[in-house]
């Protein structure tokens, strides 16, 4: 009994200190004195390896959903000879729903898991330690340039996500299964609030952008600097970064929509 | 002579492992010192806490006179800019090419424009006999050619100290024999103070001015390389004769061989 009970104390400061750092670290490269001349290529090559390059993979997931989307909803709709409701329905779902979670379920995947690595064999090679001892902050060079990448891509990604969902539901509902192109179209319009939808939207996969993001660099920054440590640190991304982009997820529906 | 860098008293834990145990150095400005030790010890960890990456538990390190321990961020890394460390690994950015690589701490430190970083570059790398290299990714250099180049790196800023950290491990004896010559060329050319962690006794003997010799927590032995050769130590003996057995016994802490074995059959 006694055991457990410090078992469980030291797994809980463990945790309060692995946050602690955590938040330093993420302090340290958002309070960093901006750099305009020396970190904007950094930034812009940053935002090419963690956005553009996911770009395919949501460009992709994006079409399929929003084609499965479509079939899926018409089959229910057509039941009731609500399909003019298509558009609606694929529009509200990819923007409020699926465009910023999968969108950051993928970037956890492709670019998250990424940059934990790089980060991670950048510590195990001592490449951080040689930054610090030739005076170059590594949060200023390495992390903050990848978080703020990050955070700007992830909701480019999330809108260009939906967008390409929507034309797959088009796809497959009007070109497809024959729902009218002008109902498509135009009772989307009418449905989709900029605002509340497109605008709660963005603001989730930001929060998801910055979650993400932060959780890949940390475990980058914070792994054990051996193999086995930055596979560990690799797994935790991705696992951790799932798992608080639908916890997120679930708070941030009931502020914007449930209350 | 003056020392540049001085340990007095230090103490250093990592949880409950004492690394160090009151330990006092001094490194005398313009000499090379070599730190020698059975692997494991924490040499590189002294540099570490030189170079003011790790905190002491108690002590002091003083570096030009100011107290490495007290600083804050800000004046530590000016500190740093005083300071050249050449790592294990090398650890050049993989990302960026030779010439980049050694251009990257005159492009974040200085105002120099392009034109005259080229030239320290060059100059640099000339040193270290690397110049036809400027082009090449660290992925294409040997073992001590990554080490040269990250050694020109080290020497851009025309640091006041020079901290090497096993410069000779798993190198060829051509490329053992070229870091000997350049740590000991570089080290009269450019005024600096070299402090080199290193276990091949015969290498650093022959450049070093004065050694320590660390086991056990604590400093063994101390001297000119003639000083620490006459040692009466038996510590010291086996560490410069590479003795398997001796006051460092071969074998691991363990139970009596004959227990453990007859422990299946009880």
């Amino acid at each position: 009994m006694m055991q457990s009970l410090v078992h469980l104390g030291r797994n809980a400061i463990d945790r309060i200190s692995t946050l602690g750092r955590a938040a330093q670290l993420i302090w340290g490269a958002i309070i960093a004195v901006p750099q305009p001349v020396k970190n904007t290529p950094l930034l812009i090559r940053q935002m090419y390896v963690v956005g553009v390059q996911s770009f395919l993979i949501v460009a992709v997931s994006g079409l399929f959903i929003g084609m499965v989307m479509a079939l899926q909803s018409y089959t229910v709709l057509i039941d009731y000879g609500a399909e003019d409701s298509l558009g609606p329905m694929v529009a509200l779902s990819l923007l409020r729903e699926l465009g910023p979670v999968v969108t950051a379920l993928l970037f956890a995947g492709r670019a998250g898991s990424a940059l934990t690595a790089e980060i991670g064999l950048m510590k195990a090679t001592e490449q951080l330690s040689s930054l610090e001892m030739m005076a170059i902050d590594p949060l200023r060079r390495i992390i903050a340039p990848r978080f703020w990448a990050g955070v700007l891509t992830m909701p480019m990604l999330a809108l260009i996500f939906s967008a390409i969902g929507i034309l797959g539901g088009k796809f497959v509902g009007v070109d497809w299964l024959g729902v009218d192109q002008g109902s498509y179209w135009s009772v989307m319009q009418a449905s989709v609030e900029f605002h509340q939808d497109v605008v709660n939207g963005f603001i989730k996969s930001l929060v998801f952008a910055a979650v993400v993001t932060w959780i890949a660099v940390f475990n980058g920054y914070d792994c054990e600097p051996t193999s086995e440590g930055i596979s560990a640190a690799t797994t935790k991304t991705v696992v951790h970064s799932s798992l608080a982009v639908l916890g997120l997820d679930f708070i941030l529906t009931a502020l914007m929509f449930g209350l | 002579m003056q020392n540049l860098v001085e340990v007095d008293n230090l103490t250093f834990r990592r949880g409950e492992r004492i690394i160090y145990e009151n330990i006092s150095m001094r490194f005398e400005q313009g000499k090379t010192t070599a730190i020698m030790g059975p692997s494991g010890i924490g040499k590189t960890t002294l540099l570490r806490l030189i170079g003011g990456q790790l905190k002491p538990d108690s002590g002091d390190i003083r570096f030009q006179d100011k107290s490495i321990v007290s600083m804050n961020r800000s004046q530590l890394y000016k500190a740093r800019r005083d300071m050249g460390m050449l790592f294990q690994s090398g650890a050049l950015f993989t990302d960026i090419n030779v010439f980049d690589n050694v251009a990257y701490p005159l492009r974040e430190h200085t105002k120099l424009p392009e034109h005259l970083i080229r030239l320290v570059v060059l100059v640099k790398l000339q040193a270290v006999g690397l110049r036809g290299a400027a082009g090449l990714m660290p992925s294409e250099l040997s073992g001590g050619m990554a080490r040269r180049a990250a050694l020109a790196r080290a020497i851009a800023l025309d640091p006041k100290l020079i901290m090497y950290d096993e410069p000779f491990a798993g190198q060829d004896p051509i490329s053992m024999g070229v870091l000997v010559k350049l740590i000991r060329e570089l080290n009269n050319a450019l005024n600096l103070t070299s402090i080199v962690v290193t276990h091949d006794v015969d290498e650093v003997m022959q450049i070093a001015d004065y050694a320590y010799i660390i086991a056990d927590k604590k400093v063994i032995g101390e001297g000119t390389p003639e000083q620490i050769r006459a040692s009466d130590s038996p510590l010291v003996q086996q560490f410069l004769n590479g003795a398997a057995d001796g006051p460092v016994p071969f074998h691991y802490a363990a139970k009596p061989l004959q227990d453990e074995l007859l422990q299946g059959c009880k």
